[in-house]
């Protein structure tokens, strides 16, 4: 027996929308066995997991601003996987972005006078930071045939080891007995609350403009359709006549952009200072965020949404079920890869045919 | 610096590599057969956690060192039906094994936590392992580091001199083309892909069977992710795998050796020193050769379906 | 929908099933930034969790979130907060700011955070003065070590493992002036490979006795492997190097935490700094071993008096690096010099990264 995959002539809408539903399905049945072997009531888990936290007011702004990195990076990093660039490095792009944005709010701590600029400067500053770091394995690889993966990867661990520096050294707060953090930021440095008095920031605002530019850039331009075509066949856009440089860069500097945005947006939203660590780990993440929304933007959006979710249940599963936390991972994993096995529905017939596998 | 000094640091280093070594060549298999599996955190991390269990239950380090390569292999399984069986996105796969081995690799070792074993003996040859200078460095290390080099050597061997390696690059190059000379592309991909998970595994299991005896979540810390980049550094070349590692692990080594030596610079800074390295040593290699042409293999990452 | 219409109906709901629950019993959370497997810190901190449970059988109901990053923690505490807890220990220092925030947010919620330094009504704050253990450490090193020379494995430069650094040297420079330390910062509390490679280094270049301000027992192994002694860290490791470890600092939260949740059932808790050391058993020292009896009875008798007060690490003279005199003779270091050192003692010789 073997399995035989037959490509489907068109894109079913149906099944594009049933697979992931039936990956879940699949993956909430397997937890559910492992739930009950740990002597946790499945539905009990399931409600707890799921439903609960999409039924409070608090827990869905958990989720929004949980999901907004992620989907700001993810949105990125698709304009770079379209066009077959691995920037794997958005994590240190975004450590930069939110280091670089979080220098202009500590320069300009306790400033009187005009403050209406400080936000849309280190907004600015973190933007340019994330291109910046970006462009180093853009660069590489360009001009001297560098490979990206491993120029990216090993820049995410330079740029943490620096944000630890700077925050343990020269930017720490000088009133706070050389504890490794910055001074916490004034107001005129940190991003509104949408709601009063609650969690909800502006940074999903800036997420969701992201993601709609996106959107046209990639859907209506000409640049969109040129990154599609260097991603498919770099052969094809050379005869073309499109800049694979050029394209190298824009896509580099678009992610590395997006990232350091979303560096800066977290850092002035829902941290409020510089510390040694201010990711945990949404450029990673947000790797398997853009695939599992199929590098469209608005599939980004709702597999970060999803990601978040799975993160918060998990918590409340820790505290309410006392289910530990690696079987959150370990589910979260098995939903993931469940969701991307399930994705071969929408693209192909699975036939099982007779004969050896080949 | 005594000769003595040295020999240590240099056995430090080939230690330091040699857990980077075993995941970076099973990588570089499955790479070269055209399959990238970001997830080889998770299967060595499975691999660090089952060897340990199996090593305790057994009271053997070999039993150990087989139950890591079983456990990355199961891993690396399921990876191959997903990405190779299904063709799904294999970044994405890999990432998602990622965060599975680091959750099963809790579960599976929570009952090994606070144990400890003796670490794996190291081989004592009368005379030679006591030679001044090399002696211990050659022949007084534990049976991971020696299996290591030979598997380098072995890797070597069956993909420049065996027809089966030649295909395996082949498939690597070229899936569509290899196929339609009836070779099995998917079958070759699949083993490839458990070989790397198996090589993730033993990994894993060096770690806590030989390098830190003992078991703690997480106890990888990141090395995965080194081998992978290594695999990329090594222009998928075996040998180079090892240069690569060696030089990653010596300037870890080194910088810590500075810093006992009272070098005053920001521990960052030194921390950073291996990563550093490593990109200026590829770009150095870069400007050495012909501009042009990826030393990939051309078919990486992408899926492969046989269709009529 | 409209977001005020979908607001309205989860308020209703909220109404509906929030604090509707009867409060017989006093629920405690805990946050921590590690797994409670590392048998370092959290794994310490979840053993006074589980003695708080057995110390208050029926009366307490405990809780923990496990390998909460620090940058990530807001959500996971105001997620404790939510869930009916009445008392959280949030237990690393950068948990700080997150939790004043969600504390202003939940006047009525007693928390606890360790090793930070801002407080508010229901905030108080607690650390333990592991220094004194480290200064116990230090003279039982000078005593043994042969080469004369002493390895330190240190995490991040901040004043916690800078003050512990400074502790043991003086411990030592009192039974031998001449003890030579090295020091190597690893940049993490924990990774077991690089902290092996960091006491291979250490031992190396001829130390022969290794302590370590990192959490994992990879160096005590290998110490061990190579016939040398070593010092554990957070929590009793005896059972990874019963040949090698002298004693260990041991982080003993239990009472402070069954005390504090005392404290809120019966109204008397109010917000407060606590600094403890080895007179209020929050540093222990692990049973001395490995070590001749003179030795293990000057070591003990150290610890009995910085309990009884009569032996202070700090105590003056203390002169920096520099020679410039940091504490008078006579006079001892005050509380808030030793919260944020950040300058060596004189004597050793490693530049403090700044």
């Amino acid at each position: 027996m073997r399995l035989d995959l037959v490509p489907r002539g068109h894109r079913s809408p149906v099944v594009e929308a049933l697979s992931p539903a039936l990956a879940f399905l699949a993956a909430v049945l397997v937890g559910g066995v492992a739930v009950s072997l740990l002597g946790v009531s499945p539905a009990a888990a399931f409600s707890v997991y799921f439903i609960a936290p999409l039924s409070e007011l608090w827990s869905l702004q958990e989720i929004a601003i949980k999901a907004a990195p992620l989907a700001l990076i993810a949105t990125g990093l698709a304009f770079c996987y379209r066009a077959n660039l691995w920037n794997i490095g958005a994590e240190g792009q975004f450590v930069v972005g939110g280091l670089a944005g979080g220098m202009v709010a500590i320069a300009t701590h306790g400033s009187t006078g005009a403050t209406f600029w400080i936000l849309p400067a280190m907004l600015a500053a973190g933007t340019l930071a994330g291109i910046a770091y970006a462009m180093i394995p853009a660069l590489l690889r360009v001009k001297l045939g560098v490979s990206e993966i491993l120029t990216s990867l090993m820049l995410v661990y330079v740029a943490e080891l620096l944000l630890d520096y700077m925050a343990r050294g020269p930017l720490r707060d000088p009133a706070g007995f050389n504890f490794p953090q910055s001074v916490t930021f004034d107001d005129a440095a940190r991003l509104p609350s949408l709601m009063e008095g609650d969690t909800l920031h502006a940074g999903v605002l800036v997420t969701l403009a992201a993601v709609g530019l996106a959107v046209v850039v990639l859907g209506r331009s000409l640049f969109g359709f040129e990154m599609r075509v260097v991603g498919a066949s770099p052969r094809a856009a050379r005869f073309a006549g499109f800049g694979a440089e050029r394209l190298t860069l824009a896509a580099f500097a678009i992610s590395g952009g997006a990232a350091g945005l979303a560096g800066i947006v977290e850092v002035a939203g829902r941290i409020g200072q510089l510390q040694p660590t201010i990711s945990p780990g949404y450029g990673f993440t947000a790797i398997i965020v853009a695939f599992l929304g199929r590098l469209s933007p608005v599939g980004i959006l709702v597999a970060a949404l999803v990601i978040a979710l799975t993160t918060i249940g998990g918590e409340a599963a820790q505290i309410d079920l006392r289910l530990p936390l690696d079987l959150t991972r370990a589910f979260q994993g098995l939903l993931l890869g469940l969701v991307l096995g399930a994705d071969v529905l929408t693209r192909f017939k699975v036939r099982l045919v007779p004969g050896a596998a080949r | 610096m005594s000769l003595d000094l040295v020999q240590m640091i240099l056995a430090t280093v080939l230690a330091a590599a040699t857990p980077l070594i075993i995941a970076a060549l099973g990588e570089l298999v499955a790479e070269r057969a055209g399959v990238l599996n970001l997830g080889v955190e998770g299967m060595m991390v499975c691999g660090a956690a089952l060897g340990f269990a199996a090593a305790v239950e057994t009271g053997s380090t070999l039993a150990g060192a087989l139950a890591g390569i079983g456990a990355g292999m199961a891993l690396a399984a399921l990876f191959g039906v997903l990405t190779v069986g299904l063709a799904a996105n294999q970044v994405a796969s890999g990432l998602a094994l990622t965060i599975l081995g680091l959750g099963l690799s809790g579960l599976a070792g929570a009952g090994y936590v606070g144990l400890k074993r003796e670490p794996a003996p190291h081989l004592a040859v009368p005379g030679l392992s006591d030679l001044p200078g090399v002696g211990r460095l050659l022949f007084g290390q534990d049976g991971f580091v020696y299996a290591a080099l030979a598997l380098a050597v072995a890797v070597s061997w069956f993909l420049w001199r065996t027809r089966a390696g030649l295909i395996l690059r082949a498939i690597g190059d070229d899936a569509a083309a290899t196929h339609s000379l009836g070779l099995p592309v998917r079958g070759v991909r699949f083993l490839a892909v458990l070989f790397g998970g198996g090589c993730a595994g033993l990994a894993g299991s060096y770690l806590s069977l030989a390098y830190t005896p003992f078991w703690t979540p997480a106890m990888t810390a990141g090395r995965g992710w080194i081998a992978l980049a290594l695999v990329v550094f090594a222009s998928w070349r075996p040998a180079r795998v090892v240069g690569g590692a060696v030089l990653f692990g010596g300037a870890t080594v080194l910088q810590l050796h500075a810093q006992a030596s009272g070098i005053g610079l920001p521990g960052q800074l030194l921390s950073a020193l291996p990563y550093l390295a490593t990109i200026l040593a590829l770009v150095l290699l870069s400007l050495g050769r012909r501009r042009g042409g990826s030393l990939a293999p051309a078919a990486l990452g992408r899926d492969f379906t046989p269709h009529r | 929908m409209k977001r005020t219409t979908l607001s309205a109906c989860l308020g209703a709901l909220l109404l509906l099933a929030g604090p509707a629950r009867a409060e017989d019993k006093l629920k405690v959370g805990f946050v921590y930034v590690g797994p409670v497997a590392d048998y370092g810190y959290s794994f310490q901190h979840d053993l006074s969790r589980k003695a708080l449970e057995q110390a208050l059988p029926g009366k307490v109901e405990t809780t923990f979130l496990e390998n909460v990053p620090e940058a990530d923690s807001e959500r996971a505490i105001e997620k404790l907060a939510r869930s009916g807890m009445g008392l959280i220990f949030t237990t690393s220092f950068g948990f700080m700011e997150p939790t004043l925030k969600v504390a202003r947010k939940f006047p009525k919620v007693k928390f606890e955070h360790a090793t930070g330094y801002k407080r508010a009504p229901n905030v108080s704050t607690y650390s333990a003065r592991f220094y004194e253990g480290r200064y116990v450490c230090g003279k039982i090193a000078a005593k043994l070590s042969k080469t004369g020379t002493v390895g330190y494995i240190a995490s991040f430069p901040i004043p916690e493992v800078v003050s512990g650094i400074n502790a043991f040297m003086l411990g030592a420079q009192s039974v031998n002036p001449n003890l030579k330390l090295k020091i190597v910062w690893v940049n993490t509390w924990f990774d077991p490979g690089k902290e092996a490679e960091a006491a291979k280094a250490l031992l190396a270049q001829g130390a022969d006795i290794l302590s370590q301000h990192t959490d994992s027992a990879a160096p005590l192994q290998e110490a061990e492997k190579q016939g040398k002694l070593a010092f554990g860290q957070s929590s009793d490791q005896y059972r990874f190097a019963p040949k090698a470890q002298l004693t260990s600092i041991v982080d003993d939260w239990n009472g402070y935490v069954i005390h504090e949740a005392k404290a809120v059932m019966d109204g008397s808790w109010a917000s407060h700094d606590t600094w403890g050391g080895i007179k209020d058993g929050m540093v222990v020292l692990a049973p001395f071993t490995n070590m001749p009896a003179d030795v293990k009875a000057m070591a003990e008798e150290t610890v009995k008096d910085i309990a009884s007060g009569k032996v202070q690490p700090f105590a003056g003279p203390v002169a920096k690096q520099d020679g410039t005199v940091a504490v008078k003779a006579g006079e001892t270091a005050p509380d808030p010099m030793i919260l944020g050192m950040n300058w060596y003692v004189k004597g050793i010789d490693d530049k403090l990264p700044q």
